[in-house]
């Protein structure tokens, strides 16, 4: 599903560049629930970045669902954004005066489904994520956990190919980020590719495989417990 | 263009805009201002030219009236100083020679008198005329008839005396043709009472009688006091002054080069004056006009500038979720269009309820100043469709500067 080879990231600092990504060789295949675990600055982010088409990437080699990403113009990066991955960001990054159906609906609107259409799959997404009865609230009318649900709904409402998930739990308590983490889990186990980034431990055992990242390069990179469990 | 179609796109609009009603209402009243000032300030200026029609209104405003003075330089054995009057031979020969350019030519004779009607009494011009007066400055007939050709033949004792003249001499009610009225102890009997129509009147209150009769009763034979030469239309009324001029002092052996010996007044060259101003303030009308008009656009350009930076990171979101580029900025310049074609509707609007209120105000009756305030639909719609494009074309910035932020550096905004 993902594959990565020898890939780097600098970024512009003045008149130096800071290496970000030092040649990663990554490869995700499909169903995998993979953590990527990491110290802040150690390039998890802008891995998932790059994954997830919001950046490019200075060398190396990156395919998406066997398609070689190079030379993308915003175009086609939207196109494959909107077809291959659903977001879930730590901000939840929910569109403030949308409610959460509009929210949920909103990436079915760039597919170009019909508003009719597009409410009753959102709400079908909503009911799974057991927010069907916060439908018409707003944003700020929900709790942190709420949201991140609704942002999961939107994330999967488009059935993209892999789930992209920057700290999900991040800016939740352990109890909410329990219930966060077991619908992903539930995602994966009907067959979606998960791709978390997170720096905590509890959230990384979790998931059934445990990428380490430091300073740019994988340090490790482990089955856990969990995925021998199924 | 089918988006421009679909329900969702206005529903994405509507949306944000809903969401902005503060930048939203001051993006209005920004575009709202500059086209609501363009309309009034039309308005007002075609209400100050319609003003101004209506002063010289009824007036024929290709006329040239001329008369008589002293001569400033000594000619052929006569020396200078001499005054000398018009006469009928002028008449008859300006008529002859100039008979393409002449349209009307009234000799007149003018003298002041005591006016009485029993016991009631007034000082008034009297006038002596031929009835084509009445077709250089139309008279508003209230009662009876203006003078005609048989007066003239018969030179009769009859007189056309203005409404005041008629409230100053008669009695309430009493309807005033078929009297007789005494002008310097001489019975007349009035036949017409005429309103003076517009405000700039060269007659004022004057008792209008027959021209033959002024000549016996005043004993001026055959002199003219003045003349008012209307000219044909397409006719250059400075030249055809100028070469009348020349012929009139050929006539009474007076210097080519007097300037003295004869007055003229060219009623042409001075509306041109006043044409010639009032194409000037419409010139700054435009001009004012459409410079808000810019500022406005200019406005809602700036403000969606700074809305694009303050929703760097919704654009983010949005393009995480698969918006194009293309569809961030359609949705940027259709807002701006939206905004500008709603503003500039509400502008006009405003506009003509503006130019309403100074036209039931200030636009009626006799004395108003501005007459008829209004604007020409097409102008508008020239103004409201260069506004639109407008919009667009300035739209097209903001919408440049969302497509360019990556969607990284838009989400990471917070």
């Amino acid at each position: 599903m993902i594959r990565i080879e020898n890939l780097h990231k600098s970024y512009p600092m003045g008149k130096d560049a800071l290496h970000v990504l030092k040649g990663i060789n990554l490869h995700i295949k499909e169903g995998e629930f993979v953590s990527i675990m990491g110290s802040s600055g150690s390039g998890k982010s802008t891995l998932l970045n790059i994954v997830g088409l919001l950046d490019v990437h200075d060398e190396g080699e990156y395919y998406l669902n066997d398609q070689l990403i190079k030379d993308m113009n915003e175009k086609k990066a939207a196109l494959l954004r909107n077809k291959f991955l659903g977001f879930v960001f730590q901000s939840f990054n929910l569109i403030s005066y949308k409610t959460a159906l509009e929210n949920v609906a909103l990436p079915l609107y760039y597919k170009g489904m019909s508003r009719k259409e597009r409410l009753i799959v959102a709400m079908e997404y909503l009911d799974k994520v057991g927010l069907k009865a916060w439908a018409n609230h707003l944003p700020n009318e929900l709790s942190g956990g709420q949201k991140q649900r609704v942002a999961i709904a939107r994330a999967l409402v488009t059935k993209p190919k892999v789930v992209l998930a920057d700290e999900p739990t991040g800016a939740l308590d352990s109890t909410t980020s329990d219930s966060v983490m077991q619908l992903l889990k539930d995602i994966n186990n009907e067959g979606m590719t998960v791709f978390v980034i997170t720096h905590e431990e509890e959230v990384a055992e979790q998931t059934k495989r445990i990428v380490r990242l430091k300073d740019g390069l994988i340090i490790s990179d482990k089955y856990t417990k969990a995925s021998k469990a199924v | 263009m089918s988006f421009l179609f679909d329900s969702d796109t206005w529903q994405e609009i509507y949306g944000s805009i809903r969401k902005n009603k503060v930048r939203t209402s001051i993006t209005i009243i920004g575009v709202l201002w500059g086209i609501f000032l363009l309309v009034v300030l039309l308005g007002a200026a075609r209400g100050m030219e319609n003003g101004f029609n209506k002063l010289f209104g009824n007036f024929a405003t290709n006329s040239v009236f001329i008369f008589t003075g002293s001569t400033d330089t000594p000619f052929k054995g006569f020396q200078e100083g001499r005054r000398f009057r018009l006469n009928m031979n002028d008449i008859k020969v300006l008529k002859s020679e100039y008979e393409e350019e002449i349209k009307f030519l009234a000799p007149r004779n003018r003298t002041s008198n005591l006016i009485v009607h029993d016991f009631k009494s007034g000082n008034f011009q009297v006038s002596g005329d031929y009835p084509i007066i009445d077709k250089i400055q139309k008279k508003q007939l209230l009662y009876g008839r203006f003078l005609n050709n048989n007066d003239i033949v018969n030179a009769s004792k009859v007189t056309v005396i203005s409404e005041d003249m008629y409230k100053q001499l008669f009695d309430k009610d009493v309807m005033p043709i078929g009297e007789y009225i005494k002008i310097n102890s001489i019975n007349y009997k009035v036949i017409g009472v005429y309103s003076p129509s517009s405000r700039i009147n060269i007659d004022g209150d004057t008792a209008f009688i027959p021209f033959s009769t002024y000549s016996r009763v005043y004993n001026t034979a055959d002199k003219v006091d003045w003349m008012v030469i209307t000219a044909n239309e397409g006719t250059n009324i400075e030249q055809m002054e100028s070469d009348v001029l020349l012929t009139l002092k050929g006539l009474h052996n007076v210097h080519p080069e007097d300037k003295r010996a004869f007055g003229s007044f060219n009623l042409g060259t001075q509306i041109a004056k006043f044409t010639g101003f009032l194409t000037g303030i419409q010139f700054l009308t435009w001009f004012v006009g459409i410079a808000t008009l810019i500022a406005g656009v200019f406005a809602i350009g700036n403000i969606l500038v700074i809305t694009v930076k303050e929703r760097t990171q919704e654009i983010g979101i949005r393009r995480a979720l698969g918006a194009t580029p293309k569809s961030i900025r359609q949705q940027i310049i259709l807002e701006s269009v939206f905004l500008t074609t709603i503003a500039g509707m509400l502008g006009i609007i405003l506009g003509a309820f503006v130019l309403y209120i100074i036209d039931a105000n200030f636009g009626q009756g006799p004395d108003a100043a501005l007459v008829n305030p209004t604007v020409n639909i097409p102008i508008i719609m020239i103004a409201f469709v260069t506004l639109i494009v407008l919009g667009t074309l300035i739209g097209l910035i903001p919408a440049h500067m969302a497509t360019v932020v990556r969607p990284i550096e838009a989400l990471r905004e917070e």
